[in-house]
């Protein structure tokens, strides 16, 4: 293993930080799944696409939800399919096998190739949820009683599992993973983050938008931070817009797409007012 | 010597198990921490620490374990004043290859020699103690192994990392534990199917009676999933003397809050005892206030009540009319009368009381909390104790 060690190192469409390409190279390395943690938009969900474009790696994305079980990851069986089916004699019923259909967790079991298998903000799930799932992710394998059947990993998925911090994760669960927090990003990473997605940006604009937008970070009265993704959006609608980097520097034109709440608005409309420090970029014609 | 380490990090408050340890070493005899310190440091991060707010902790035992802190206090106050002038220009560094990396200890040595022989303030070089440069001593220049004295870093590669301490906002000092709280009120719920919602589940049983019926021809029957029908009521005391308490009361209140079980969950504040008004937030504003007899009259008196306070106050709150502690406020009658009527109106309630149970008879509050504890049932709010008020509150014959 120690051989293909190093083998994750960003994208081209996803940069990564040293501290998280080590983090997901000593998860592959030591088998364990990798718990990500980060602010809202940090690219926790990039990330597992990212490790799978790397890698050249399937993706399988099993998205949780405030209703989903464990068991669901594993395997469903259909009885109502097969109850209907033994009514008009279309399938072979005798053959429970045909109604086991297996979810996300089973479907990168059997895989023939090694996956990469995203479990997507484990929190909303219940609070059990991640302990129903500690076998199976220590073993790699489960046992369906209909079929008398036991699923083993092939080969063992990559498991990338992400979390918002909704809810507190069980202990257990805890000790099994490899833990990292993205952090957000600082000005020098975020010019590369945007030159992957618009490589033709003018720097000058850049530069003023990124000001910009690490004011409005800065702000501690607001109730919800703009991150990456809006600040993506945001740099796009500039462009679209035709913006000129003279203007930003007079005003914060589409403050819609930065902030979502009216009362975000209001506190930075506000903080304008009252400037307060020098970390307030200047907003006057020069 | 690794394992003095590890119980360094528990000594900092860190929740990390043998297996953890383990499986660092499992990662070391990989050769997965590389060869240099800050891999190492990554490393260990990674498999050790679970939580961000945990970063912190972790960075002040690894910078206190591996390189014994850049102390401020050790290091000459001359030195700090020259650290903390201006950066001049950057320099263009090119031949970056040929500077040598050392060790830490050949870097300790170095740098107290050079200390020794230099006079004055330097800013860019390559050898000198400054700002700048290429130096290995300073702030803010750019060598692949040096010492980072100071200052802001620029270029990651110092070894000590570790002790800029990054993550020291994420400590979780004030975000709680409620873990532990929320698993014991799960145990707070009572299924019903009566409640409305679509019809999703397959009933066997019914299907294959209701199949037999129709002569083999096959009837599905569906149901609706169970459901938790229980509602909380939360009400808090919010008064002065809870404030010694406010950290406990907050890790219940967030349990609470966050049990997403509850059908519903309606929470109140009172400061002392209840009166006439009820608050819906902690400052117990009389603009906002509701009234007590409002409440009592729309709420189904099947809510489950959990009260929290310490119970303690002057005996005249409790029992004269007039006794409220509100400054411009009247009661026309006793707080006891209230405290009744709340416990007569629903057919569940319990009293939660952050002072430990073994104190109740010795605290200046005892008198009250005496007459309090014949109203409600009283329990220490403990991990234990709400488990009991669980009980109680779930147990269906209680007196009302």
């Amino acid at each position: 293993m120690a051989a293909s060690f190093g083998r994750f190192r960003g994208s081209s469409t996803y940069i990564v930080s040293e501290e998280l390409s080590n983090s997901v190279n000593v998860a592959i390395a030591l088998k364990k799944p990798l718990l990500i943690k980060g602010e809202p938009g940090t690219g926790k969900t990039m990330l597992a696409r990212s490790i799978a474009e790397a890698l050249g790696m399937r993706l399988l994305v099993w998205n949780i939800k405030s209703t989903s079980k464990a068991q669901e990851g594993l395997y469903v069986y259909d009885t109502v399919q097969r109850l209907c089916d033994s009514q008009f004699g279309d399938n072979d019923v005798s053959d429970v096998s045909r109604y086991i259909k297996l979810g996300k967790l089973g479907e990168a079991f059997v895989s023939p190739e090694q996956v990469v298998l995203l479990i997507d903000e484990i929190d909303k799930a219940d609070l059990e949820f991640p302990n129903d799932l500690l076998w199976e992710l220590d073993q790699m394998s489960f046992y369906i009683p209909e079929t008398k059947q036991t699923i083993t990993a092939v080969h063992r998925p990559v498991v990338v599992i992400t979390s918002n911090a909704e809810k507190e994760l069980p202990d257990a669960f805890l000790r099994r993973c490899i833990f990292h927090y993205i952090e957000f990003p600082d000005a020098e990473r975020m010019k590369e983050i945007v030159r992957v997605h618009y490589p033709n940006l003018e720097k000058k604009l850049l530069e003023q938008c990124l000001e910009t937008f690490y004011w409005i970070r800065s702000l501690d009265s607001l109730q919800k931070k703009p991150s990456t993704s809006e600040l993506l959006d945001w740099l796009q609608a500039l462009v679209l817009g035709g913006i000129s980097p003279r203007r930003m520097g007079e005003e914060i034109p589409f403050l819609g797409v930065l902030l979502k709440k009216n009362q975000d608005v209001e506190a930075l409309l506000w903080s304008l007012q009252h400037p307060r420090g020098s970390r307030r970029p200047q907003f006057h014609g020069r | 010597m690794f394992t003095e380490f590890f119980y360094l990090l528990r000594a900092h408050g860190l929740p990390v198990s043998v297996n953890e340890w383990y499986t660092l070493l499992e990662a070391l005899q990989q050769g997965l921490a590389g060869a240099s310190l800050t891999s190492f440091y990554h490393l260990c991060r990674a498999v050790l620490v679970k939580s961000e707010a945990h970063y912190d902790r972790f960075d002040q035992a690894f910078a206190r374990f591996f390189a014994g802190v850049e102390s401020p206090e050790g290091m000459p106050e001359k030195i700090w004043e020259w650290l903390d002038r201006e950066l001049p220009e950057d320099h263009v560094v090119r031949q970056l290859g040929e500077l040598r990396q050392y060790d830490l200890e050949t870097l300790k040595k170095m740098l107290a020699e050079r200390l020794a022989e230099q006079q004055e303030e330097h800013h860019g070089g390559s050898y000198w103690v400054g700002t700048g440069g290429t130096s290995p001593f300073g702030h803010s220049g750019f060598h692949p192994g040096g010492i980072r004295l100071g200052g802001e870093s620029r270029n990651r590669s110092a070894v000590k990392v570790a002790a800029e301490r990054r993550f020291a906002q994420f400590r979780d000092d004030e975000t709680l534990d409620t873990r532990q709280f929320q698993i014991a009120l799960r145990k707070l719920r009572q299924f019903t199917s009566r409640l409305d919602g679509a019809k999703t589940e397959l009933d066997i049983e019914a299907t294959i009676k209701e199949t037999g019926d129709h002569a083999g021809r096959l009837t599905l029957v569906w149901n609706r999933p169970r459901q938790n029908a229980i509602k909380v009521l939360l009400l808090m005391d919010s008064g002065g003397s809870m404030l010694a308490y406010s950290r406990l009361c907050n890790q219940l209140f967030q349990a609470v809050n966050r049990s997403t079980h509850f059908k519903d969950l309606r929470v109140y504040y009172f400061h002392n005892c209840i009166y006439d008004w009820l608050y819906p937030d902690a400052a117990c504003r009389q603009s906002t206030a509701l009234s007590t007899a409002h409440l009592l009259r729309t709420m189904s008196p099947d809510y489950r009540v959990i009260l929290v306070g310490d119970a303690s106050m002057a005996p005249g709150e409790l029992t004269r009319p007039g006794g409220i502690i509100e400054w411009g406020l009247h009661n026309e009658e006793p707080g006891y009368v209230w405290l009744e009527r709340v416990r007569n109106h629903f057919e569940h309630s319990v009293w939660l009381n952050p002072i430990p149970a073994s104190y109740w008879e010795w605290v200046e509050g005892a008198y009250t909390i005496g007459l309090v504890r014949r109203v409600f049932p009283m329990f220490e709010l403990t991990l234990a104790g709400l488990e009991q008020a669980i009980r109680q509150l779930k147990a269906r014959a209680a007196c009302g």
